[in-house]
């Protein structure tokens, strides 16, 4: 059994200590937004927010959470899809097939939060998600976008 | 034509009324048209659909039927801005939806061909799409003049609204919907001119955006039924191994746990797979992974080892010929100067981002699967034959792909879901590969090498080429139907002859040679082969757009220069390599290393032109692409663009990464930390050249990756005067190639 906050509110769901954190949030909570791709935090398709910062859910034990850390995915970013990096996606028609982007979205989010004016390198950096559409230009110009938006 | 009842008025609600099962396929995508103030219809009968293309709604919402499955490349916004175009429809007012490949059936096909692939979304329906949504606009303006009693040759349509001029009547499409769908539709259509477009053409945004900012976009993984049980699967991880035993009962306590059950080869003899079917995915995982289990059998297949039949069929007296003329041997023959050099191309993965997966019901007179697939006609006959239901029986709602890149064509995963939800009738059962299961059961794109042979003469003149391929064909395992004579021609993409085959004509080869062989040493090992996105345009390029380089360089001529004294023929394919030239600045003498390409396949013409630095100890950065495409019609141009700069990202990724490698039988790289993909670091501006000539449908989403890789090897190569012929680059280090 483990007790999380998500997305404000606080939740209490039975599993294994050892179920990685994307699990509890697609099979328990049902949110599907936020994606499996490969299991390992490699392809960064299941970030999520713990306090603000991005991780990736797929290798983290919900049974790590205190139930005291905000937690959120892509369904809590914003009410109405009126956060910066979701306004410049919008604006730069950034999604094709999408399955990736609810991760890069919050990996970007989860950057800006902490570094509102990253350099190119910054975003070399810290952004390390997988896109096999190959949005990545557009990513590197919704960043900057969304830097202006903010 | 009579509405089938099946088609709900807002995208599909499909009901399985036998266990009260809902689901709301999220096929719409655009934002709601209603405003505020609209007026109330919830008394009037929904409106039928005025054909098979369109539907309308009484507020205008013009509903657009899309055959094609989205994946990302954008054919569902190019496909609605064709039909929205010859409709004089209101964008504003557009969504989409898909209809069910059992209601393709039970139609005749009204909507033709579901599958996607080949980039043949757009050009390969535009004509009867086109067609289609212009006899639904007769049918409306007619509907309109007979209220009015004009002929319907004095009205006009724009904008979903029709107007009678003289006597000042207009109307909208919704008001006038249910009358149209009442007449016969018109025997003869035209379609417009090109110079009459006025959504074709237009950079309109994607219709399938807005859910994918806030997570819900419902992929086939997503699909959440009531009662629903997921499962894991593990299949023979040896090519052609089967399984000997499992012992069930060590984890059927495990939580969650519902059955542990052993699966039938789809494609062969007994059985190849275990699964576990439980309340959540992560426990059926679990248990999988705990599951004691036994193969037997199997092919000892080494990649290392097979480089020694490839290496055969680079020099076999045999081979199919693709495409000749002259007399080569006499071009060698008198040669001043023979050059030669050979190219290896690995394995590649797909690597969708969203693992295979596929949601079944079965029930003894039903079986219905939600699948996110290429094929759904294909997925449709692979749900009969599973399951044994006479395919009338049977239905797939398509589900948005999470990434396909040829890859969910097959019908493995969807036999496999069909199987396990017969071991839980009337329960439904999601199927989801892990990743590792999708990095080893994967259709791979087939490794090839190439031996490129030229001869120049004393004043540098290319006299006679002959290109050897020798690998894998992918039509002789997978349509061994489509061999003619035993050949492959879709081995010889972007090389086969024009003016031969009709079907063909979209993989010509541009270049015009007096004396030259292009030969194709079928080497099949036992891996199965699949259509990997841009296929085998994507080895032939490198083959003969890097070996045109070399050339240049032996011959002491301008490798642009060198190209295009033999593009004479290909006005089309000049055009685009002078545009990626002139745009870079290639031939100035400003220290930048420039790489050239130039193909033509899958109906277009595309190049590019890289450049790059590389450091002093050897490490590569990808500065900028200059890539330019001539797809006859553009119907979307920053769509395109999209598709461009992506498949910049597939086809590099490839080749600094992608190999898949056998040992034992068993592939080496499970998942993305073997397998790796490029990520923003290594990603170059792209400038995307769009450069529409008219006159013809080419495609989009898969040729410019074929000019990916080349560009960037010649442009290393003038970086570091080092030819880098093994692929992929992976850690060699590009000062000591």
């Amino acid at each position: 059994m483990a007790t999380l906050k998500v997305n404000g509110e606080t939740v209490t769901v039975e599993v294994e200590d050892d179920t990685p954190l994307l699990w509890v949030i697609r099979e328990q909570l049902g949110l599907t937004g936020t994606k499996y791709g490969c299991g390992i935090a490699q392809c960064g398709t299941c970030t999520v927010h713990v306090d603000g910062f991005a991780i990736r859910s797929c290798t983290y034990p919900v049974g790590a959470l205190s139930g005291e850390e905000e937690i959120t995915t892509i369904e809590g970013l914003s009410d109405d899809a009126s956060h910066p990096v979701q306004e410049a996606w919008a604006e730069l028609d950034i999604p094709q097939c999408g399955y990736c982007q609810p991760g890069m979205i919050m990996a970007v989010a989860g950057m800006l939060n902490n570094n509102p004016n990253p350099t190119d390198e910054d975003i070399d950096a810290e952004i390390t998600n997988i896109c096999r559409c190959g949005t990545l230009a557009r990513v590197r110009k919704g960043i900057k976008r969304a830097v202006e938006k903010s | 034509m009579a509405d089938t009842g099946l088609l709900s008025r807002r995208g599909f609600i499909v009901g399985t009324g036998a266990t009260g099962l809902t689901i709301g396929i999220l096929a719409s995508c655009s934002p709601s048209a209603t405003e505020p103030d609209a007026p109330d219809y919830s008394d009037l009968p929904p409106n039928p659909e005025v054909n098979a293309w369109v539907h309308i709604d009484h507020d205008d919402t013009v509903t657009i039927r899309i055959a094609r499955s989205e994946m990302g490349q954008g054919t569902l916004t190019g496909l609605a801005q064709l039909v929205a175009d010859e409709l004089d429809a209101d964008w504003d007012k557009v969504t989409t939806e898909y209809p069910t490949p059992g209601q393709n059936l039970a139609r005749e096909r009204v909507w033709r061909d579901f599958s996607t692939g080949g980039s043949q979304g757009i050009r390969g329906s535009q004509d009867y799409v086109r067609e289609g949504a212009a006899a639904a606009k007769a049918m409306l303006i007619e509907a309109a003049a007979n209220e009015w009693g004009v002929p319907a040759s004095e009205c006009t349509s724009a904008d979903s609204v029709i107007t009678h001029a003289s006597s000042g009547q207009t109307t909208t499409y919704g008001k006038v919907a249910n009358a149209a769908a009442q007449l016969a539709p018109p025997l003869e259509v035209a379609v417009k001119d090109p110079s009459e477009w006025k959504i074709i053409g237009q950079p309109k945004k994607r219709l399938d955006t807005a859910e994918k900012l806030v997570g819900k976009q419902v992929y086939g993984a997503d699909v959440q039924l009531d009662g629903m049980l997921n499962a894991s699967i593990k299949q023979a991880p040896k090519i052609g191994a089967s399984l000997k035993s499992f012992d069930a009962a060590a984890v059927e306590g495990m939580p969650g746990v519902k059955k542990v059950v052993s699966l039938r080869n789809p494609f062969g003899e007994g059985e190849n797979a275990v699964a576990v079917i439980a309340d959540t995915w992560w426990r059926a995982n679990q248990a999988l992974n705990a599951l004691p289990v036994e193969w037997e059998g199997g092919v000892d297949f080494s990649t290392a080892e097979f480089e020694a039949e490839l290496d055969d069929g680079l020099t076999a007296e045999d081979a199919f010929v693709g495409n000749a003329g002259g007399d080569v041997a006499g071009a060698f023959e008198n040669a001043a100067q023979v050059i030669e050099a050979t190219y290896n191309m690995p394995f590649q993965n797909h690597a969708c981002m969203e693992p295979m997966n596929t949601t079944a019901l079965y029930t003894e007179d039903k079986c219905e699967i939600w699948c996110p697939t290429q094929n759904g006609e294909a997925a449709l006959a692979a749900v009969s034959e599973a399951s044994g239901l006479p395919i009338e029986q049977c239905e797939v709602y398509k589900i948005h792909l999470g990434g396909g890149f040829g890859r969910r064509g097959a019908p493995d995963y969807v036999q496999q879901a069909v199987m396990l939800a017969m071991e839980m009738p009337g329960t439904p059962v999601k199927l989801l590969w892990s990743r590792e299961e999708d990095m080893i059961h994967g259709f791979f794109h087939p490794t090839t090498k190439g031996r490129v042979r030229g001869a120049l003469d004393a004043d540098g003149n290319l006299t006679g080429l002959h290109l050897r391929i020798s690998g894998q064909s992918i039509l002789a395992a997978l349509i061994p139907q489509a061999l003619r004579d035993g050949v492959d021609y879709a081995t010889f993409q972007g090389l086969v002859p024009r003016g031969v085959d009709p079907r063909l004509e979209d993989q010509t080869m541009k270049y015009s040679f007096d004396n030259f062989l292009i030969d194709h040493a079928m080497r099949n090992p036992p891996v199965r082969p699949g259509f990997w996105r841009g296929v085998n345009l994507n080895q032939n390029a490198i083959y003969l757009e890097c070996f045109m380089d070399e050339l240049a360089f032996a011959a002491g001529r301008d490798p642009l220069e060198f190209r295009m004294a033999h593009l004479q023929d290909s006005p089309e394919a000049a055009a685009v390599l002078q545009a990626v030239a002139d745009r870079s600045g290639w031939g100035q003498d400003d220290g930048i290393a420039r790489g050239l390409c130039v193909m033509h396949g899958f109906g277009a013409y595309v190049a590019a032109c890289a450049e790059v630095t590389v450091s002093d100890d050897g490490v590569l950065k990808i500065d900028r692409i200059i890539a330019a495409t001539d797809p006859g019609h553009a119907v979307n141009p920053q769509q395109i663009e999209a598709q461009v700069e992506g498949s910049f990202v597939y086809g590099l990724s490839a080749m600094l990464y992608g190999e898949i490698t056998f040992e034992n039988g068993e592939v080496q790289e499970q998942n993305f930390d073997t397998f790796n993909s490029m990520r923003i670091a290594a990603m170059p501006e792209v400038e995307t050249i769009i450069m529409p000539s008219g006159g013809f449908w080419g495609g989009v989403g898969e040729p410019t990756i074929a000019v990916a890789a080349p560009a960037v090897l010649n442009a290393i190569y003038s970086a570091t005067g080092k030819r880098v012929r093994n692929l992929p680059i992976k850690d060699q280090n590009l000062r000591d190639a």
